[in-house]
């Protein structure tokens, strides 16, 4: 450990809550927070659940076109963008609701006040979205990357959004102690970050039209950064909360944790503009978004080493703790998946990956493999703090682990090693396209297959969580954290 | 990193940067821009600032792109409910940076003109099918109404083997009464996927208007920035 950790101040100091004082004082900010972050869990899996029937029939669709194929409402483009949306404001922005708020509160040290308009806010974030998934499944869909959720719901996911998002900026603002830790800083960008974006794209692209290309400029200014901005922070955030608090021993280094916030905050929103490569956009934009996506090598560098760093020589703790296992998987598959991402942004490369289901695997290698693994591993060291009772299940929790694992790795890999064939072969015109097509049959198979791994994933979460929450008397009385190993350990 | 207006001051400018950078100038760039003629001619009196005739539109030519016609704005309607764009782009890439031009795509590459008098830009970023900027010079006249109206019907008609999904349900099977209409979808000799004898099948409205759409997609002008070779 380096001699910077000491810079963290005891109230930043992630394990600081040794204290008995601190502890009660924590569990007292649980307490405020409970019901709106259960609410928001529970929420979160119900999207997840829809969002994966959604992609099994998406998935299972693109080899056999005749399935559910008489149904206009299940048509391809229909269900794959229904699909995302759920999963992507559903799950990913429930989720970051649960967690992300309950880790600001925490850190704030501030307990949450009039929880009932969070609560009102959660449930109308819910409503709009609902409205807006049966609307692109009857049709109403805008054919906009990342925002084909029709006008008419739009509005109000935007004021439920800003009355949700503004509780972490007041947990901020009444904080207690001067000192501010990165996870923090990450997800107090992200909640400005976000509605910014969103607003944006949704007056230039769907109110206000933009002439031409800007709109798939906007469109793209706006769908990366969803992503870089918005689920990548609130993921770092949880990482960078829970990898020291659960070890027990505070992050590497302060400095590499402030670089890696501002070498994100100032490259990742420029990167955008690498989906438009080859496009009818002036080169000096694309030159742009290239640029920004290779400078983002260094805000993943050094989060890699600093993550790295603080669980370097604790490995079997880190394997025994739900919690870590989850989060590592996620901290090493951020590390990977954004070097990959930079690499595509080279012309050369953009030029085989691009239009191809590469793009697919790496998306899902992005907001799977790493920010919902990342999220999986906060509900397993939230939950039972909120309620104050255990894990009913480690068998569960490691069907789930590997369902998860298994699963993205197969479709990382298959979409990954299929969509550079297909890229190869997109640019031999020799090759008959219709030949190109049925030689990606096989990978899109195995998608298939990764689709049933993280089913049985999803199922195996789903039934403890709920066990959980009505749980019986066996698991209110159970004692010690649930360990994925019979030893002691760390939660 | 205490402050709160301070920390806010960061995170404002890192994104007002890229927000400036691509998306205002971006737009101060392109989002004026308006149709053209095929070529431009040396004006006869604005000079430019070195004092060379500025090449202006000449007048009387016809200006590109064309609007569209109105049956198929509503075809773009379908097309966008179908959500055809996330397996089918709609852009040319230069020749020598994919294969774009060599699998005749289109005869020249796509330039941001091109799309100045859509509503909706449906640029796409997926190929899981064929690239659609020019599918109406690749199918054009009657036959290319027949083909798309089979294809759609169900792919595998014409494109056996094809991913892409049957839209049957933008047709009509119904009974044949005295004679075929004149829009009745003519299948090949055999095909299974004909309707039983005394019976046809008639694109709805959605289809006809979704395939008017499609035949509408051409790249068959030049612009001053973008010639198709000779």
């Amino acid at each position: 450990m380096s001699n910077n950790s000491q810079i963290v101040a005891p109230a930043a100091d992630p394990y600081s809550s040794a204290k008995p004082s601190e502890r009660a004082e924590l569990s007292v900010i649980d307490e405020s927070i409970r019901t709106p972050s259960i609410f928001f869990l529970i929420s979160a899996i119900g999207w997840l659940m829809i969002g994966t029937v959604l992609a099994l029939m998406a998935a299972f669709k693109a080899h056999e076109p005749d399935f559910l194929g008489a149904y206009e409402f299940l048509t391809f483009g229909r269900v794959r963008s229904a699909h995302l949306n759920a999963m992507a404001l559903g799950w990913g922005s429930n989720i970051i609701f649960a967690v992300g708020l309950w880790i600001m509160a925490r850190l704030c040290r501030s307990p949450v006040d009039h929880k009932g308009i969070l609560m009102i806010a959660g449930v109308f974030w819910n409503i709009g979205l609902t409205i807006g998934v049966f609307g692109i499944l009857r049709g109403d869909m805008t054919s906009v990357e990342w925002l084909e959720i029709p006008k008419y719901a739009t509005p109000l996911l935007a004021v439920s959004y800003a009355l949700i998002g503004v509780w972490g900026v007041m947990a901020f603002k009444f904080r207690k102690g001067d000192h501010v830790y990165v996870s923090q800083w990450y997800i107090l960008a992200a909640l400005f970050w976000f509605p910014w974006l969103y607003i944006v794209a949704q007056a230039m692209i769907i109110w206000f039209p933009a002439r031409g290309v800007v709109q798939p400029l906007t469109n793209w200014w706006f769908a990366h950064n969803v992503l870089g901005l918005w689920f990548t922070p609130m993921a770092l955030a949880t990482a960078y909360y829970l990898i020291p608090k659960v070890l027990g021993r505070p992050i590497y280094s302060y400095y590499l944790s402030v670089l890696g916030f501002w070498a994100l905050a100032i490259f990742y929103n420029w990167a955008g503009v690498h989906h438009l490569i080859g496009g009818p956009i002036p080169a000096w934009l694309i030159s742009a978004g290239i640029v920004g996506s290779v400078m983002m090598v260094i805000p993943v560098i050094v989060v890699a080493i600093n993550h790295h760093m603080t669980v370097v020589g604790a490995h079997r703790e880190v394997w025994h703790s739900p919690t870590l296992r989850f989060i590592v998987f996620g901290a090493l598959s951020y590390t990977l998946v954004s070097l990959i991402g930079s690499s595509m942004a080279l012309r050369s490369v953009n030029e085989i990956t691009h239009f191809t289901h590469f793009t697919v695997g790496h998306a899902h290698h992005g907001v799977y493999a790493f920010f919902t693994m990342i999220m999986f591993g906060g509900v397993y060291y939230m939950l039972p703090r909120l309620l104050k009772r255990e894990w009913p299940s480690a068998g569960l929790i490691r069907i789930h682990f590997w369902g998860c694992a298994i699963g993205i790795t197969i479709m990382v890999v298959a979409l990954q090693a299929g969509g550079w064939i297909q890229g190869l072969q997109m640019n031999n015109a020799s090759i008959p396209f219709l030949e190109t097509v049925q030689n990606t049959i096989p990978w899109l198979k195995a998608r298939s297959i990764s689709g049933l791994f993280l089913t049985v994933g999803h199922i195996a979460f789903g039934i403890n969580v709920f066990w959980m929450l009505f749980a019986a008397g066996a698991v209110r009385a159970k004692n010690g954290p649930t360990l994925l190993h019979k030893e002691g350990g760390v939660a | 990193m205490k402050s709160l207006p301070l920390l806010f001051c960061g995170i404002f400018f890192a994104l007002a940067f890229s927000f400036t950078g691509l998306i205002v100038s971006g737009h101060i760039q392109l989002g004026a821009l308006t149709p053209s003629t095929e070529t431009l001619v040396p004006s006869e009196d604005q000079v430019d600032a070195s004092g060379q005739p500025l090449m202006v539109m000449a007048e009387g030519e016809t200006l590109f792109p064309r609007p569209a016609p109105g049956i198929a704005e509503i075809g773009k309607q379908v097309y966008i409910e179908m959500g055809c764009m996330y397996c089918h782009s709609q852009q040319v890439r230069r020749q020598g940076f994919g294969a774009d031009i060599d699998r005749g795509w289109g005869p020249r590459a796509t330039v941001a003109r091109d799309y100045v008098l859509q509503d909706r830009v449906l640029l796409g970023t997926m190929r899981t099918g064929p690239d659609l900027a020019h599918l109406g010079g690749r199918y054009a006249g009657d036959a290319g109404r027949d083909w798309n109206h089979l294809h759609l019907y169900n792919p595998q008609i014409v494109s056996k083997g094809s991913t892409m999904p049957p839209f049957a349900f933008l047709y009509r099977e119904q009974e044949i009464v005295n004679e075929p209409s004149a829009n009745a979808l003519q299948f090949p000799p055999d095909s299974e996927y004909a309707p039983k004898s005394g019976y046809e099948i008639v694109p709805t409205r959605r289809a006809e208007a979704l395939v008017e759409y499609l035949l509408s997609l051409k790249i068959d002008y030049s612009l001053p920035e973008a010639r198709i070779p000779e």
